[in-house]
């Protein structure tokens, strides 16, 4: 009884889900399909006489797209783990004048609308000639992980123990030294979450790369899609093959990190 | 929409003695920490300071000031004072932009929290693959937004668009999604809600698992059925981090642009511009950048999101205390 009743759940779990990742099987049918039938009508639900034309275009038109975006979302974790771990260490184990403050500040900047900090930083690029950077692009990109890294990491370390801290002092070690061989190595899962949310949103951001980075030789591959979409709308099967490409960090993240997926959507929200 | 704020991320682990936070070494030596917690911080400090406070401080400068495109490289644009934020309220694009913006972000929390939490107390349900289906709900929220706009675009492409294929299968003549002004802020706003399901799925879901067994257990045991447990267990046991919900959904809506701007940029006409795409617009959106103009209207969306913030607040506070 109770079986059955499980796997009539499950199969109602599958078509749910299956409902809900159509949209991303239909970009990856849609790649897979060679121009000619890409007017068909009805559409083939499945790549009837698939073509891999898609992909060979991805590699020849979006290849240092991609290396940019890699380049920019790498740069933004480092970034933005420079200057969030630091400064959760100081506000979770360190006595600081003005938590409170900070904190406050630190959520009111992610309700910042990140229309408002693109005009901002375009008006301070230009002056400084920082537009179609990618060093320029790398730091807008970091104001969205670092309010949000600085939080996590000050949640975790708070709950390291307090006598850990106390011994390494009393064997002579700076807070500095305290800080880089144990707090950090505790912290390796407040690190992974920290790091994961930071590539994943430079990787996907598309308000800054429109706005700091529209003309520059180098535009990740957000924009890239975004402006094939507008040169070509007829190559369908070339625009979802790089955007199936461009998911495939999404995938690989969420296979190998899917429990500091869930940690980190549930951050903040949720208090136990 | 993007996920964030403070707290619990891993608590759970690495807590090898429930030590107090601070106050460690409370009264020696106080100030050598002091100067380290200084040292410490001086990093975020900088960078709040030169990479938020200056470009907020720009918008201010520049929705007080008439920029237009060559003063804005030149810097010698005219102070006018309030004129552009008049200017916004009397715009006729102003109380379309409005009511989009309302139908926008209600609409779209409105059902990522009913589907969000129909599917949470599904998967609350411990059945074979449960935990695989509830982690593959999570791939629309990591795609790239500019992947998910252009996939929903293709789909409900008028003429070869998997939907309306669908529908004429069903008898129902061809819609065009996103160029007919009756049915634009439909599309982009069913794409948004289809986003936003995962956030709300593991946010109510991870709420679900902290109401504690026992109540269901009682509230079977006086004879509750699966829906009165819901009415009378679920639902307010949930409120707290259902409020939570709603209003980090309601300041993240409030300023999506991206996908709007991909599937529609706003149009046809006005029809799905949202203050956040109005103001990209303006600033970005067409050949003759209008600075001014897009910075007073930012920073009114500001204004919008810190007053639900410190709703946001208060309710987290009421709750810390509880």
């Amino acid at each position: 009884m109770t079986r059955q009743r499980a796997w009539w759940k499950t199969a109602l779990g599958i078509v749910l889900a299956a409902l809900m990742l159509f949209p991303v099987y239909w970009m990856v049918n849609v790649s897979l399909t060679k121009t000619e039938n890409m007017r068909a009508d009805p559409p083939h639900w499945y790549p009837k006489d698939p073509t891999l034309q898609g992909y060979a275009n991805v590699f020849s038109d979006q290849f240092p797209a991609l290396g940019t975006s890699l380049f920019v979302g790498l740069g933004c974790v480092v970034l933005t783990l420079v200057i969030s771990a630091p400064a959760g260490f100081a506000l979770a184990k360190l006595r600081v004048r003005g938590k409170g403050t900070l904190n406050f500040v630190l959520l009111v900047a992610q309700m910042i609308p990140s229309v408002v900090m693109a005009i901002g930083f375009y008006a301070i690029y230009v002056r400084l000639g920082w537009l179609n950077t990618v060093w320029g692009l790398v730091v807008a990109d970091s104001t969205i992980a670092v309010p949000f890294g600085v939080l996590v990491f000050t949640t975790f370390m708070s709950g390291i123990a307090g006598e850990l801290l106390q011994a390494a002092k009393i064997d002579g070690a700076g807070t500095w030294r305290t800080f880089t061989s144990i707090v950090l190595p505790i912290s390796r899962n407040a690190i992974l979450t920290v790091s994961l949310f930071a590539f994943l949103w430079a990787w996907s951001d598309f308000i800054f790369a429109s706005t700091l980075d529209r003309n520059g030789d180098m535009v990740p591959v957000t924009l890239g899609i975004y402006r094939y979409i507008g040169n070509n709308t007829t190559e369908w099967n070339s625009i979802m093959a790089t955007a199936a490409v461009a998911s495939v960090p999404a995938a690989i993240l969420l296979i190998v990190a899917q429990r500091y997926v869930a940690g980190g959507v549930t951050a903040g929200a949720v208090k136990d | 929409m993007r996920v964030t704020t403070n707290t619990a991320v891993a608590e759970r682990r690495v807590r090898s003695a429930p030590a107090p936070a601070t106050g460690d070494r409370k009264g020696k030596r106080g100030r050598p920490t002091q100067w380290a917690a200084l040292g410490f911080l001086t990093p975020l400090a900088a960078y709040l300071a030169i990479f938020y406070a200056y470009p907020l401080v720009r918008n201010i400068d520049l929705s007080v000031h008439d920029y237009n495109a060559r003063a804005f490289v030149l810097g010698n644009a005219k102070f006018v004072g309030f004129d552009n934020y008049a200017a916004i309220f009397s715009s006729p694009a102003f109380g379309p932009a409005v009511r989009n913006t309302v139908v926008f972000t209600f609409g779209s929390i409105a059902a990522q929290y009913l589907i969000g939490l129909v599917l949470a107390v599904f998967f609350r349900n411990n059945f074979r693959l449960s935990g695989v289906l509830r982690a593959l709900f999570l791939v629309p929220w990591l795609l790239p937004l500019i992947v998910s706009g252009s996939t929903w675009s293709w789909m409900l492409n008028s003429d070869n668009g998997i939907v309306n294929s669908v529908l004429r299968a069903f008898g129902i003549g061809e819609i065009n999604w996103l160029t007919s002004p009756d049915w634009a802020l439909t599309s982009v706003l069913v794409a948004n809600i289809w986003l936003g399901i995962p956030f709300n799925l593991v946010i109510l879901y991870s709420g679900l698992q902290n109401i504690p067994g026992d109540l269901y257990e009682a509230a079977a045991l006086d004879g509750a059925n699966a829906w009165q447990q819901f009415r009378r267990v679920t639902v307010p046991m949930l409120r707290p981090v259902s409020a939570i919900t709603l209003l980090l959904g309601l300041v993240y809506t409030l300023k999506v642009v991206d996908v709007i701007w991909i599937m529609t940029t706003g149009g046809p006409g006005n029809v799905s511009t949202t203050l956040a795409v109005w103001s990209y617009r303006e600033a970005f959106g067409t050949g003759q950048p209008d600075f001014s103009p897009a910075a007073a209207i930012g920073n009114l969306l500001i204004v919008i999101a810190l007053v639900f913030g410190f709703l946001y607040l208060h309710l987290q506070r009421r709750q810390e205390r509880s």
